[in-house]
This record gives C-alpha cells, sequence and structure tokens, in this order.
C-alpha cells in the first residue's frame, strides 16, 4: 500500500499531463473540424463516420498501432521521431477525444435558436463575428459537454498508455494485474477515477456557470481547473536518467528493479519503462528509447533474428551477440547466471499417477490430458518444435494470462501447464518439469541488453558488471514467488532488494 | 416642390426560388419620410421584397438602390448597420444584457464604448422602458418588452431607414396596438423612412401612408390607406380590405346599440 502511494503523485502528474495534453490537442482540431463540419454540409456524414470509426477500434489496439506506425515513419523520414512512450499515447488519445468534441460541437452550432442567428444577419454582423459573438457563446455549455465527455474518456483511456511505455496510473494496475497485488490495482483505478470524476466536477461546474451566467461557479471552476493543470504541467524533476525496460511479468518488473538499484547505487538516475511487448521492448532499445533490460536468448533468436534452429546454449549466446551488435549496435551484456525457459510442468501427484517423468512419456499420454498455456506459447516456434519433436496431441488446449494457467493446473482444469523454468510457482504449487530428452525446446538465457549509448557508457558497464552471473535459478525462483504468492505479497522493489542484499 | 431621391429605389428586382418567382420583375420607388406597408398572404413575395433591401436576399435581376448607391456597391454588413432591422422573431441576443442587446450595432462599427451608457438610456425611454431594463437579460422579459427593446436595438445607430419583418407578429392585440402608435411617433418624431412587411390589413391602414399590395410576386396594388379603404379595382385588394372595413362596421353597430 506504501509503495503504491509513493509512486502515486508521479504517477498522477504524468496521467494528468497526457490526458491533458490528449484533449487540448482534439480540442484545437476538433472545433475547427466541428465548424467545418457545420458549413460543409456534405463532408459531414464522411468526417463524422471517420471519426466515428476511430472510435470503434479498442483504445489498447489504437495505442498499440501507433508504434510501428511512428517507428515506419521514423525510418521513412529519417527523423528521431520517439516511437514510445509519451507521443504514441498522446496520438492514439487524442484521436479517441476527437468524437464527442466534433459531434457536440456541430450539435452546438445547429443547436442556436433561428432567431439569433437571423437577428446576428440582420444587424450586420460578418460571419466571423456571427460566430464570435453569437453561436460560439451560445453554444458553449453544449461544446464544453463534449470536451467534458471527451476528458473522461480520455482520463479512463490513459491508463492503457503503460503498453507503450508512458507512465500513468496504469503502470499500478498492470503491473498490480501481473503480481496479483490488488491494492496497487485499486490505488491505480481509485486515483483514476477520482481524476475523473474530480474533472467532470469542475467542467460541470464551468458549463453550468456559462449556461446560467452564474460567474461565480464560472470562475470557481476555471480556478481549480487552472490549479489542476499547474499541478500537471509543472516541469516535474528533470533530469537525464536511464531508462530501464520491463516486459509485462513480475520476474521483469524485479530485474528492472534491481538494475536501477544497482545503477542508483552508482549515482545515476533512472527511470522505467513497464509493460512493453517483447518486440516492442526489444526495438525501443534498438533505437535508444530504453538503454536497459532483461531479454531471454531463445526469444532474440527466434523473434528479433527468425532463426528456427537451436544450437547449444553457448554458441547460441555468441552468434547472438554478434548479430545483434552488428545489426543494431546492441550490445548483449552477458547472461545473469539462470534460465526462463519454456518447459512442460505438471502437478507432481498426478505425474506419479501417470507414471510421466519427460515429455517421451507425455506424449503416450497426452491425448486424454488438457494442456493450459500463456497466450503466448501456442503460435510459438518452440512448441511447434516439441510438438513435432514429441508428437504431442492433447485433448485440449487452451490460452490463459500467466497468473491463471497456474490457477487452472491447481483447480484441476488442466493437466499440463507451459511453465517457466524461473516461475517461484514451480516449486510452491509442486509443479515437476518434465524432461527434455530430445533436446527441442531452446534455451533461455536471461541476459543483460544495453542500448548503443548505454554500452558507449563505461560508468554504467562498470555499474552493472556485477550483476552478470550473479542470479542462480533458485534464487530467482525465491524471488519470483514473493511476487507471486497470494500471502504476505511482496512488491517487485522488495524482492529486488532481498535478490542483491543477501 | 422638388422632387426628392428617393431613399430606396427597385428596379426590374426578381427572385426564383427553385425556378419558381416570388418576385417577378418589381419596380418601386420609396420617398424619404413615407411609412410604407407591404401587404400581402403568405407566399405573395412580401418578405422576400424587404430583404433585397438589406441585402438578406439577392436578387437574380434587377437593383436596388438605398438613398442613391446600388447595394451592390456595399459590403452586406456595413450596408446591414445603416439600416434598422426588426424581427417577428424579436431575436434579441440571450447571452447579452439588453444594454448589450441594444448597442450592439454601434459596437460592430467601433462606436465609442464611453457613449454607451448614455444612448441605451435615451434609446430605452424612447421605447418607453425603465431605465433599468438594461442590466437584465432578455429572458426576464414580457414578449411586449422584448420587441421595445427590438425597436431600441434597430434604432440604436441612428438609422435613417428602418426595415420591419411583421415586427408586432408574436404579440397579443392590446401590445400590439399600443406598440405600433409608439413606433409610429417615432417615426414621425425622427424622421425615418419606415418598411413595414405585415398580412394584417387593419394594421397597414392604420399605421402607415402608403400601402402596396403584393400577390405573386408583383405589386398589385399602390396607394394611400384611405384610397385602398375606399375600394380598390383589384378584386384581390378588394378581398384583404373587405375584411377589416366589415369587422370595423360590425364593432361600430356594436358600439352604437344596432
Amino acid at each position: 500500500m506504501g509503495e503504491a502511494l509513493a509512486e502515486l503523485p508521479a504517477l498522477v502528474r504524468a496521467h494528468l499531463g497526457l490526458s491533458v495534453a490528449a484533449v487540448a490537442i482534439a480540442v484545437v482540431a476538433g472545433l475547427p473540424l466541428a465548424l467545418w463540419a457545420v458549413r460543409a454540409r456534405r463532408l459531414r456524414g464522411p468526417l463524422l463516420a471517420a471519426i466515428g470509426l476511430v472510435q470503434t477500434i479498442p483504445a489498447l489496439a489504437l495505442l498499440a498501432l501507433f508504434y510501428p506506425l511512428l517507428l515506419a515513419l521514423g525510418r521513412v523520414t529519417a527523423l528521431p521521431i520517439p516511437a514510445l512512450g509519451f507521443w504514441p499515447a498522446l496520438i492514439a488519445l487524442a484521436l479517441y477525444a476527437l468524437l464527442p468534441i466534433v459531434r457536440n460541437g456541430v450539435a452546438a452550432i445547429e443547436g442556436v435558436d433561428r432567431g439569433a442567428i437571423e437577428a446576428a444577419d440582420a444587424v450586420g454582423m460578418t460571419r466571423a463575428q456571427r460566430l464570435r459573438l453569437v453561436e460560439l457563446p451560445l453554444g458553449a455549455p453544449v461544446i464544453l459537454a463534449g470536451i467534458r465527455t471527451a476528458t473522461i474518456w480520455t482520463i479512463g483511456a490513459a491508463t492503457l498508455a503503460t503498453t507503450v511505455g508512458q507512465p500513468c496510473l496504469g503502470n499500478l494496475i498492470f503491473s498490480g494485474l501481473q503480481t496479483e497485488n490488488w491494492v496497487r490495482v485499486l490505488v491505480g483505478c481509485a486515483a483514476a477515477a477520482v481524476l475523473a470524476l474530480g474533472a467532470d466536477l469542475l467542467l460541470g461546474a464551468i458549463e453550468a456557470g456559462i449556461a446560467q451566467r452564474s460567474r461565480w461557479r464560472l470562475w470557481g471552476g476555471s480556478g481549480l481547473l487552472a490549479v489542476g493543470l499547474i499541478f500537471a504541467l509543472l516541469p516535474g524533476p528533470s533530469r537525464p536518467a536511464v531508462v530501464v525496460g520491463a516486459k509485462n511479468f513480475s520476474e521483469q518488473y524485479i530485474l528492472a528493479s534491481v538494475i536501477r538499484q544497482k545503477l542508483e547505487e552508482a549515482e545515476f538516475h533512472t527511470d522505467q519503462r513497464d509493460d512493453l511487448g517483447s518486440a516492442v521492448a526489444y526495438r525501443a532499445l534498438a533505437a535508444g528509447e530504453i538503454d536497459v533490460y532483461v531479454d531471454y536468448t531463445g526469444t532474440l533468436w527466434a523473434n528479433v533474428l527468425g532463426r528456427r534452429d537451436n544450437p547449444p546454449p553457448a554458441r547460441m549466446r555468441a552468434m547472438l551477440a554478434a548479430a545483434l551488435a552488428q545489426r543494431d549496435g546492441v550490445h548483449l551484456f552477458g547472461p545473469l547466471g539462470f534460465e526462463n525457459a519454456y518447459a512442460l510442468a505438471m502437478r507432481r501427484d498426478r505425474a506419479a499417477a501417470l507414471g510421466i517423468r519427460t515429455l517421451d512419456d507425455l506424449a503416450h499420454a497426452a491425448p486424454h490430458l488438457r494442456l493450459a498455456s500463456d497466450l503466448e506459447f501456442l503460435s510459438r516456434p518452440e512448441w511447434r518444435a516439441v510438438a513435432a519433436a514429441y508428437g504431442l496431441r492433447f485433448a485440449d488446449q487452451r490460452s490463459y494470462s500467466p497468473t491463471f494457467m497456474y490457477r487452472a493446473i491447481v483447480d484441476g482444469s488442466a493437466d499440463v501447464l507451459s511453465a517457466f523454468s524461473s516461475d517461484g510457482r514451480i516449486a510452491a504449487l509442486d509443479l515437476v518439469t518434465l524432461a527434455d530428452p530430445r533436446g527441442a525446446l531452446p534455451n533461455y538465457d536471461a541476459v543483460l541488453l544495453l542500448s548503443p549509448k548505454a554500452a558507449r557508457d563505461p560508468k554504467l558497464v562498470a555499474a552493472l558488471r556485477p550483476l552478470v552471473g550473479s542470479i542462480p535459478i533458485d534464487r530467482m525462483r525465491a524471488a519470483n514467488l514473493l511476487v507471486d504468492r497470494d500471502r504476505d505479497k511482496k512488491s517487485p522493489a522488495e524482492a529486488a532488494r532481498w535478490l542483491v542484499g543477501r | 416642390m422638388v422632387a426628392s431621391e428617393p431613399a430606396i429605389a427597385l428596379t426590374g428586382v426578381s427572385k426564383l426560388y427553385g425556378g419558381r418567382p416570388v418576385l417577378d420583375s418589381v419596380d418601386l420607388a420609396i420617398a424619404p419620410g413615407s411609412f410604407v406597408a407591404l401587404v400581402g398572404s403568405s407566399g405573395s413575395g412580401k418578405t422576400t421584397l424587404l430583404k433585397t433591401i438589406n441585402r438578406l436576399v439577392e436578387p437574380e435581376a434587377g437593383h436596388v438602390a438605398v438613398e442613391g448607391s446600388d447595394v451592390r456597391g456595399l459590403p452586406p454588413a456595413a450596408l446591414r448597420r445603416r439600416i434598422g432591422y426588426v424581427l417577428q422573431a424579436i431575436g434579441l441576443f440571450p447571452h447579452l444584457t439588453i444594454a448589450e442587446n441594444i448597442w450592439i450595432v454601434p459596437r460592430l462599427t467601433g462606436a465609442p464604448g464611453a457613449e454607451r451608457d448614455a444612448r441605451v438610456a435615451e434609446l430605452l425611454r424612447m421605447v418607453a422602458l425603465p431605465g433599468d431594463v438594461g442590466r437584465r437579460y432578455p429572458a426576464s422579459l414580457s414578449g411586449g418588452q422584448a420587441q421595445r427593446v427590438g425597436f431600441a436595438r434597430a434604432l440604436a445607430a441612428r438609422p435613417a431607414i428602418v426595415l420591419m419583418d411583421e415586427p408586432f407578429g408574436a404579440l397579443d392585440p392590446v401590445t400590439r396596438d399600443e406598440l405600433g402608435r409608439a413606433y409610429r411617433a417615432l417615426h414621425d418624431q425622427l424622421g425615418l423612412t419606415s418598411v413595414m412587411v405585415t398580412h394584417d390589413m387593419t394594421e397597414a391602414l392604420l399605421l402607415a401612408d402608403r400601402i402596396l399590395v403584393l400577390d405573386g410576386g408583383r405589386i398589385v396594388a399602390d396607394a394611400r390607406p384611405a384610397e385602398i379603404a375606399r375600394g380598390h379595382s383589384d378584386a384581390r385588394v378588394r378581398a384583404l380590405v373587405e375584411v377589416s372595413t366589415r369587422q370595423a362596421a360590425r364593432l361600430a353597430d356594436l358600439v352604437a346599440g344596432r
């Protein structure tokens, strides 16, 4: 609780800053669009349809879409366009906020009393004067209602910005969800709700102030809103920081925290980008948007190099190091000392009852067994390799988010799961990993990766060197369990302190 | 007497709506200081004619001249600020105070704001409204009060010409009679040229000094009220007048106890 609260002010600021900027852009772009749609009647249908179409794209997908889009744009234009973090989040949210602003804008201008419009023309107002003196003031409550709707949507949708590496209240929600730390989830949700309600209340007061010509409400609401904006937009403690990346599971949060602790001991300022997808994390590193993160050799081998073969661990690592350095200037610093490989695991009692110890044994029993996998596993080459090598066919295969995958094996709705070898729950839930006598599963040594820039900083390299080879598998499993277990949960930062502080 | 230049002159003015003529080659000259009523049934073209004078409607053919100059030589907004305009819908701006409403045309022409309060007070007196009304908003006024403000707004920039599109149409009979007579007095006192559209022949007969009857986009009668009232050669005009005279005769009988 305390830790989630400590992170809160910075996240609220980032969240508000992002939301305000997105709504501001949507207002600046949306009001002229609305006026245009009022004048050009033939264009109104297509315009509103196009904006409405954006709304039908799930917010998460819209955010994700801008990453490759900005990346491609940066490549085509050769400009340093940041594809991760603030910008893709900002553009996606601004697009999202456009609909209520444009729609209400059109309704506001069209809804102005015909008598007032006729009078405006008859007394000799030009078109611009009519807009400024009559249509905008009279349409203001409806326009503001649109901005209000957009603001509430945006504050809600901004929680998703964490998935493209932009700090926001979603950090608490997503990391809390991954580590089953419900306090973090609740703190994140409650903070987002309070922000949305607060914004709604203030904009509502301003709206009523305009509609009822109550200066007290208008200025009161505007004043408080301005205070909130100043809080959000004042530059925070800004300084050059080493940005540590993390994918979206407990081990990654812990290791990111370990790296930050090491760097801060060496007096670096650090920052963290959470919840990055596998492909996003590597490309962000290559582009210098993050400086350091932990990835796994098998993942890089298959996803980044696109290789299907399965050389022995040391050879794979050497080939990776050469290829990544040559292609992207990324420095594969060294293995941390443990492997987080895919393995197939079963409950110990069930495996014993069926006499299963290896994947060969499993292949015989598989047609009567159910497989629970994580969301990626069934579409990965490892699964195809192991299924082909052993001729595995299950009665049923289902994908779960990692947390629920373990639930499925505990409650008996699945017999076999795609486990990660460093997962603390393997020991905690009394699972056994099945041996791979044919060597079909590639290895997944955890390795530190440095961005081209970070690799050229000798002080940074020196600060991280002690981590190489320092984390054996049992320590990592134990640290993961501290975070993943149901009772007496630790935060990733606490687990990281436990891991390095022994 | 030297024939003075007409305040408003229309020459061969035609206007089509969807291929149908609503004004059919209208010629008309209105002398300064006259009070002209445009009478006719719905669709006769009377409002369209009125609106060609300040370019709220642009005719397809013909010329309109105001105080000797062709209106097409002036930007529409500038032209309209020179001409007072009163609407049936009244059309006060609900977000502005009464004083701000009255002062709107001087504000558009860039008149010094320092003159505002004195001028607004003078106009409120002219339309017989209490001075403190200026601070209020239109929503707090009755229909009759609001149209008094409408007249004050039309007169604020001291126009020589005032156009009125059914100015009393939305008011109750007592108020419309009262306000009609009040405006007629202002017309005389300020030496205005007034053009009023109405479908009410009685109102036209009692207020105007020249009556134009329109039908199908043409002027079918152009005469003084007394001539119109005594009987006109055109049957359509007689029909319009007969309603008024018959009602008046019946009332006179009632009063006389016959």
